[in-house]
Order: C-alpha cells, then structure tokens, then sequence
C-alpha cells in the first residue's frame, strides 16, 4: 500500500518536472491565440475595425479588449470562424464599422496623377510603385483593396474597382435546384 | 499482337446505352475554311498565351500566334491563312458563359502554310523534343487540355518508363471521335505509338479500348499483328473505363494512390488523338491546328468532322443539318461530364471532343429533384468507392472541411452517381461547387498570408527608417553642437585675444 503511494507520488513528481522543464525549454514564441485569431482575420489591413490593421486587432480581441465582430472585409463567415475558434456566441456585424463590399482593388488614373508618393505612405502593403514627380501605379495582385490609399490622394485620381468574375476565377455555383417535397415518392 | 490478358475489374460504374451508332455511320468529314476563326488564348490547362501578333497582321497557315507563358501553358498557331481582324475578349465554350480572350482571324482563303519541317526525333534527346513540343500547342485532346509537354518530362532520365497506355477507352455515350479516328487512320495511329514509344523509352505499348468498338478492335488488331512491343486489351464496356486511373487499373492491375501520378508507377497515359498529334507535329512539324469533333444527338445529319480550331460551332452545327426538334440546348463533352454550353456562338477549341444537340428526355427540368433516401446505390456505383450521399449532405450544408475529409478531391466527377440516384440530384453539381469553394478560399488565405508578410514587412521597414532617421539626427545635433562648442571656444579665445590686445594698444596710449 504505502510503497504504492510513494510511486504514484513519485511518478507525479517526475511528470511535473519534466513538464516544468518542458515548458521552459519548448516555449513556444509569440502568442499563439493571437496568430490563430490574425489568421483568420482576412489581412487586408484597412483599419476598420479601429485598429491600425489586423494584427493589432488580433491582440485586442486576445486581450478582450475588442470584440469579434468588427471586421467588415471577413464579413459574417469571418466572424463565425472567430466565434468557432473563441468558444464564445456569434454576433452580427456591427454596422458601426462599416459594411462587407465585394473585394476591389485600387486603380490609379495614371494621367492625373501627380506623383507626389502620399498614396505610396499610406499603403499598408507597399504595393504602390512610383518615385516623387513620376506617375505611381498599383500592384493589382498585392493590392488588398483597403481604401487607404484614397483619402491622401489631393487630385482624388484613386478609383476602387470591383474585382470582375471571368473565366479564370470563375466559380460554380450552388446548384439552384428546388428540392421536391411535395411530391410524392415513387419508393415509399 | 493482341492479348486476352486478365483485366482487373474496377467497383462500380455503370452501363448506359452508349447512343454512339448516331455518328459512327458516316466517315469524317472535312469541314473545311469557315467564315472566321476565332482563337481563345487559353485553350489548354494552365496560363493565357501570349500573344505575338497585332491587329492587322497577315498570318499563314500554322504561323505562331501566341506562345506558351511558361511551362503550364500550351501554344496557339493560326488554323489558316488570313488576317487578323480583332483581339479581344469573346464568348468561349467555357461553363461560365463568360468572355475570354480571343484572336479573330479573317481566312483569305488561300490556306497557305507557313513553312513547317519535320524533326529529326530519332537524332534528339527528350528534352530537345520537350521543348520542340512546348512550341507545338499540342494539349490532351480527350477533354482535359493538359499541355502534352509537360507528360513527357518524367521520360528517361529520372524514374524510367515502362509503359505507353493509349487510352483508347472512349467511354462516355455518344462520343466517337476517336473511335472514327481509329477506324480511318488506324496506320498513322500505330505509326504514333511506335514514335511515342520509342521517345519515352518504354518497353511495351498497351492500347486500352472498350469491347464495343467491334470495326476499330479489327482494324488495330491486323495492324499490330507483327508489333512485338504494341498490345491490345479490350475492356468491358463500363463507364467511366476511359477514367485515367480506372484504365490503368483494368489494364495493369495497378492502383495509383491519390497524392502520386502514374509516372510514379512507369506508366504513361495518352489519348488516341493526342498520339496522332504528336506523330504529325515530330513527322512533318504540323502544330495543333485542327481536331476531330463529334457532333452528335438530336441533329438531322450526325457525324464527325474534321475542323480548324476557332472554327465557329454554330457553322458546324448548321451543317449538321440543325437540331430535328428545337430546344437550343447544346452539351460539349459527354452527357456524364460535360457541361450545357452558354451558346453555340463559340468555336472550337482543343478541348472541344464532342458536341451533343440535347434529346428531349436529356433536358434536366422534366425530372423533379426528390430528397436523398440515402438508398445508397450511389455509393455502389462510385468507381472511386467515395460515399457520394455523405458528399452531398456536406456540399449542400456547405460543410466544407468534412467535405475534404470525406475524400471530395479524389471525386472524378464521373456522374456515376447522379445518374443512378433515384432522387435525379445533380450530386456532381455539388461537388463541383464544393471544389471551386474550396480552392477559392485556399487562393484567399494564399492572399493573406502574402499580405499579412508585406505588411510586417512594412512595419519593419517604417521602424528601420524611424530609428535610421532618429540616428541622423541625433548625429547631427551632436555635430552642430561639436561646432557650436569649437566655435563658442574659438570666439571666446578671439575675445581675449581683442580684449588683451586693446589692453595692449590701451596700454601705450597711456
Ligand atoms: S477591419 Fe481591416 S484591419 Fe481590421 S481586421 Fe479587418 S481587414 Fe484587418
Ligand atoms: S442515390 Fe441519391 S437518394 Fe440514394 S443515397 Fe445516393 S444521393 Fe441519396
Ligand atoms: S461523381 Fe464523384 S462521387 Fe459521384 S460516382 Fe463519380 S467519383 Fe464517385
């Protein structure tokens, strides 16, 4: 009996040690919640969830200092994939931040353009090119249409323009078939 | 030499009437010049082409219109002589309905070649012929479009093929394009094989053809009859044995695991079309330019053409002798995999095997779609033994993920199993749509994950510039005030100097 005991004490001993050692020596770097979070997050980086982009909105709802719902970009499914990855309830989408569109990229009018690189400041991502004086033209596919590019703009020559469906990125669609309750079954 | 080998029977699949006699009784026919050509720029698997010509150019027959942009990628050449009208976006055969990019060619009708010349094949190594093959447009002409080139990459050198599969199945209804092909070109077809065979290094050529093909096994059988290395087996007639997978299971008995390709396993796989293709374009330099097309079902006059691609297909279908009773409903591919096309106003592209003027009972509307009963006889007939209704439950509730679990992707999206449910579900749709979601959200995270890295990347490059700029400034201000102090010193020393010279100069004026 007692020498039963003393094992059972003794391998708990030894468990917690090794963990105790494991936990130090395995630490893992960076928060892993707020990467899970800032994966899900759809990285477009515009600032609408009042934070200065993703991650920091990451950190926040971490910290609980924001709450899941006010990235208009992930829009609802981004919301439940929160809420699934949280444990916690799913809540619309709070207006207050704005609204979901469909994905755009920014295109700039490159006769008006002046070349005065406010445009490249304020983009997120660096996907503007251009150097001071010189017409400035966006990356279409680093470009994550968030509209931070527009308000610097002083000859308002930026135009969001909504990704268009052709027959490369076409998708099929849901099949629209109604489904026949009503009538009845030939095998019953 | 024909053998009655074992065939390894796969599980499931089904036996439909194969509707093929429809086209089969007349030879094929040349189509000859239409009215205009017009060439999408993406007729294969993988990127646009790019193009090489402008707007009013003068083109020959077979000249160069747009290149392969990279390796998955396939070349487009001119199908006739003639000008080019016009490049822009224009409808194409594609599900979608939507425009793509197109080449309009006007014939000027006289059909001149540009000039082609014949490869010394047996002289080069399979990487000369890869490249030669990379400019030559040829893509699988059974449906798929896959750039040809890009099979022959596992040759020689890295794992060494053992076997040419010519897959000569053609196993959904009403199609007989290379069935036709086999019948009237049956030499040029065994000429392409030993070609193919010889280039790949392979020890033995297999043709794989479905038992229903009484006129073609005749034929291929004579021709071979003194071939040591060419073989022929004959399969049942179960759809979907033309499956690349299903072939080379009934043939060889070998099962290719999911992540692997048949190259894996020494094995290699072309359409009969695609060998004759080859054969033309090492013999005497003919690019793809032209395919067999099966127009077939509710026409007055069914049969095979022979036409150039960008060939308008509403030209063809007129010739057919226009649809017996009208519902402008056309279907390319078989009535298993293919889809409703958008219009007739598109022309014919590589992939374009079969057309198919929809019968009045294909016509989905008439059969009400019922509840699944979960009677399971879809699963029985999956050739790929997956639980379609378990699919479909997933895909419809758009549970994405289990979808994967379940197996989605390794779905051939056979239609086996829309076609014996007893609810009429068009369980394909499903997946297909499942899939596309599927790959779409992949290609979103692929997005940011890209954005996510440019803009830490920022981040680090504005503190960089931050610290950077607060350095210089931190250095010039100990700069300026390293002169100030020199200065200050230099200045106060000058002051002495002045006051003790004054006290001097004062001194003698005393
Ligand atoms: S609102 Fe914009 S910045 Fe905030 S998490 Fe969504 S995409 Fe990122
Ligand atoms: S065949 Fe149709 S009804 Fe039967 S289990 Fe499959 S999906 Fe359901
Ligand atoms: S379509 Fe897919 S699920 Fe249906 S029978 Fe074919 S392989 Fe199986």
């Amino acid at each position: 009996m007692l020498t039963s005991i003393l094992i059972v004490i003794f391998l708990a001993a030894l468990i917690g040690i090794i963990l105790g050692i494991s936990s130090i020596k395995f630490k893992v770097e960076g928060d892993p919640i707020i990467d899970k979070i800032d994966s899900i997050l759809p990285q477009t980086q515009c600032g609408q969830c009042g934070f200065p982009g993703c991650k920091p909105y990451a950190t926040a709802i971490a910290n609980g200092a924001a709450d899941i719902n006010q990235c208009p970009p992930g829009g609802d499914e981004g919301i439940h994939k929160l809420a699934d990855l949280l444990g916690v309830e799913y809540k619309p989408l709070n207006a207050e931040h704005g609204e979901p569109k469909p994905k755009s990229v920014a295109v700039i009018d490159e006769k008006t353009c002046i070349g005065c690189t406010l445009c490249i400041q304020a983009c997120p991502v660096d996907a503007i090119l251009g150097s001071a004086k010189h017409m400035h033209t966006i990356i279409e596919k680093e470009c994550t249409g968030c509209e931070l590019c527009l308000p610097p703009c002083p000859v308002d020559c930026i135009d969001m323009t909504p990704i268009e469906e052709n027959a490369e990125n076409w998708k099929w669609k849901y099949p629209v078939y109604k489904i026949d309750k009503s009538s009845e079954r030939r095998v019953s | 030499m024909k053998v009655f080998e074992k065939i390894f029977k796969f599980n499931g699949g089904i036996q439909a009437k194969t509707k093929k006699n429809i086209s089969t009784t007349s030879p094929i026919k040349q189509f000859g010049l239409p009215s205009k050509i017009i060439l999408p720029l993406r007729q294969h698997i993988g990127k646009l082409a790019k193009l090489k010509v402008s707007v009013g150019d003068h083109v020959l027959k077979g000249q160069l219109i747009a290149e392969a942009d990279g390796n998955v990628s396939a070349a487009i050449h001119a199908p006739t002589s003639g000008k080019v009208l016009s490049i822009e976006k224009q409808l194409i055969p594609h599900p979608s309905g939507l425009p793509d990019f197109c080449v309009e060619i006007e014939p000027d009708g006289k059909d001149k070649w540009v000039q082609i010349k014949p490869t010394n094949w047996k002289k080069i190594d399979l990487e000369k012929v890869n490249k030669l093959l990379l400019s030559s447009g040829i893509v699988g002409l059974g449906g798929a479009a896959f750039p040809t080139h890009l099979k022959l990459n596992h040759g020689k050198a890295e794992n060494s093929l053992k076997t040419l599969i010519i897959n000569a199945a053609e196993c959904e209804p009403y199609i007989t394009c290379d069935d036709m092909l086999m019948r009237e070109k049956t030499n040029e077809l065994i000429l392409g094989i030993k070609l193919v065979h010889e280039i790949l290094g392979v020890e033995e050529s297999v043709i794989g053809i479905e038992d229903n093909k009484t006129v073609a096994i005749n034929l291929l059988t004579k021709a071979i009859e003194n071939e040591k290395n060419i073989f022929l087996k004959i399969v049942p007639t179960i759809y979907p044995s033309g499956d690349a997978k299903r072939l080379i299971y009934l043939l060889k008995g070998i099962k290719i695991p999911k992540s692997q390709r048949s190259s894996d396993y020494g094995i290699q796989m072309f359409n009969v079309a695609t060998i004759i293709a080859i054969y033309r374009f090492l013999e005497f330099g003919e690019p793809s330019i032209s395919r067999i097309v099966t127009i077939t079902g509710n026409l007055r006059s069914p049969r095979n053409y022979e036409v150039l691609l960008g060939t308008p297909l509403k030209e063809i279908i007129d010739a057919a002798g226009g649809q017996v009773i009208k519902n402008n409903t056309f279907i390319m591919g078989g009535p298993m995999m293919g889809f409703k096309l958008p219009s007739i106003n598109v022309p014919v592209t590589k992939a374009m095997n079969c057309i198919i003027s929809s019968e009045p009972d294909m016509v989905e509307e008439k059969k009400p779609v019922l509840p699944c009963i979960r009677c399971a006889r879809c699963a029985e007939a999956c050739p790929v033994q997956l639980q379609p209704q378990e699919l479909f439950w997933f895909s419809k509730s758009k549970q994405l993920e289990k979808a994967e679990e379940y197996n989605l992707f390794d779905c051939i999206e056979c239609g086996c199993c829309s076609y014996v449910c007893p609810s009429n579900i068009p369980l394909v749709q499903y997946y297909r749509f499942a899939k596309s979601e599927i790959i779409e959200e992949r290609q979103e995270q692929e997005q940011a994950n890209i954005a996510r890295e440019r803009n830490e990347f920022r981040i680090l490059r504005l503190e960089r510039e931050k610290q950077e700029r607060a350095e210089r400034n931190a250095l010039r201000r100990e700069q300026s005030s390293n002169e100030d102090k020199t200065k200050l010193i230099e200045e106060k020393r000058k002051a002495i100097a002045d006051a003790l010279k004054r006290i001097e100069a004062g001194g003698e004026e005393q």
